[in-house]
């Protein structure tokens, strides 16, 4: 038997390291949600809470739905939980699939053409 | 696709709108002191990984040959009224990445590009790509101190763009000045976006 300090010296791991567990394991290897498309600024909340004895949602969905408590884009998940934007989207496959979040995804491109959507914007960044 | 409200909220919990500017410009221009400066919090981090997607997103033979880069971002983010959200992304200032963009551009309201007189050139991949893809864009010339001042028509004729495409001088630390700029873009992409023909026109 080796005592913890032993241990200790053998210790490889810091903060510079990174995290002991790697975003592939979050996710299960997958790199694609399974549901959803998730662009960095879709916005995500959480619609209801899960039961202490929810089946199948790991530590970081749970984490997801406590920071979605209010809305927040995909980035903004990423970055709070310091984990790739890939690795948000696959745990955010799951949470829609079994309904704990609602989505909204951007407008597309060919719809920002309405002159309405700009004037309001203007006159909200103006009275900022 | 879920455009507009999503409906499955029942109404309990309004989302707004999301929308994206990109803040491009050379490494050291002022992209995330400028992001940092109008946003309501300090600017996050998030790393994404981008694909080279120029071959075509379904096209199964090209696999082998299609590149992925991992990019961080320093973002940030305004909220206007409850109604709408703008995030502002500062894009990878390496001009190795010039393919990543693409992906970043998609869906963009428009851009910002950030010059340094003292480094004009380093702003040029920038305005190159924004001109090919339409995507509206300014250029804010980004006012450092000790840096000689130049004329903004000077500025412009250095960069050969269009007469139409705003050339502003910005101090990209003050939030007034900041929040100018992106006036400035918003007003110029309301312009441009109703005069030129819809994306899925062009490729027909």
């Amino acid at each position: 038997m080796r005592s913890p300090e032993e241990f200790n010296e053998d210790r490889w791991l810091d903060e510079e390291a990174g995290p002991i567990v790697r975003p592939y394991v979050m996710t299960r290897g997958r790199t694609e949600p399974t549901r959803g498309k998730f662009d960095l600024i879709s916005l995500v909340v959480a619609t209801r809470t899960p039961s202490p004895v929810e089946i199948g949602l790991g530590p970081e969905h749970l984490t997801i739905l406590r920071l979605c408590d209010d809305f927040l884009s995909v980035a903004e998940i990423a970055a709070r939980m310091d984990l790739p934007a890939g690795t948000i989207r696959v745990l955010l496959g799951d949470l829609l699939d079994r309904g704990f979040i609602d989505v909204q995804e951007p407008h597309p491109e060919t719809e920002l053409d309405d002159d309405c959507f700009y004037q309001a914007v203007i006159d909200g960044l103006r009275s900022l | 696709m879920d455009f507009g409200r999503s409906e499955r909220g029942g109404g309990r919990k309004r989302i707004p709108s999301a929308i994206k500017i990109l803040i491009a410009g050379g490494f050291g221009a002022g992209k995330t002191t400028l992001v940092g400066a109008v946003s309501e919090t300090t600017p996050l981090r998030t790393e994404e990984t981008l694909t080279n997607r120029s071959v075509g997103v379904d096209d199964i033979s090209g696999v082998e040959a299609k590149a992925t880069t991992t990019v961080a971002m320093d973002f940030g983010r305004i909220t206007i009224k409850d109604q709408y959200v703008l995030y502002l992304f500062g894009t990878p200032g390496q001009e190795r990445f010039w393919f990543v963009w693409d992906e970043l551009a998609l869906g963009a309201l428009g851009a910002v590009v950030l010059a340094d007189t003292r480094k004009l050139a380093d702003c040029f991949p920038s305005v190159d790509f924004f001109e090919r893809r339409g995507t509206p864009f300014v250029v804010a010339v980004n006012c450092f101190e000790g840096a000689r001042q130049y004329a903004l028509d000077e500025v412009r004729m250095a960069l050969g763009i269009a007469p139409s495409i705003p050339v502003i001088l910005c101090d990209a630390r003050k939030r007034d000045s900041g929040k100018e700029v992106l006036i400035n873009l918003v007003q110029h992409a309301m312009l441009t976006r109703g005069k030129r023909p819809r994306p899925e026109n062009v490729t027909s």
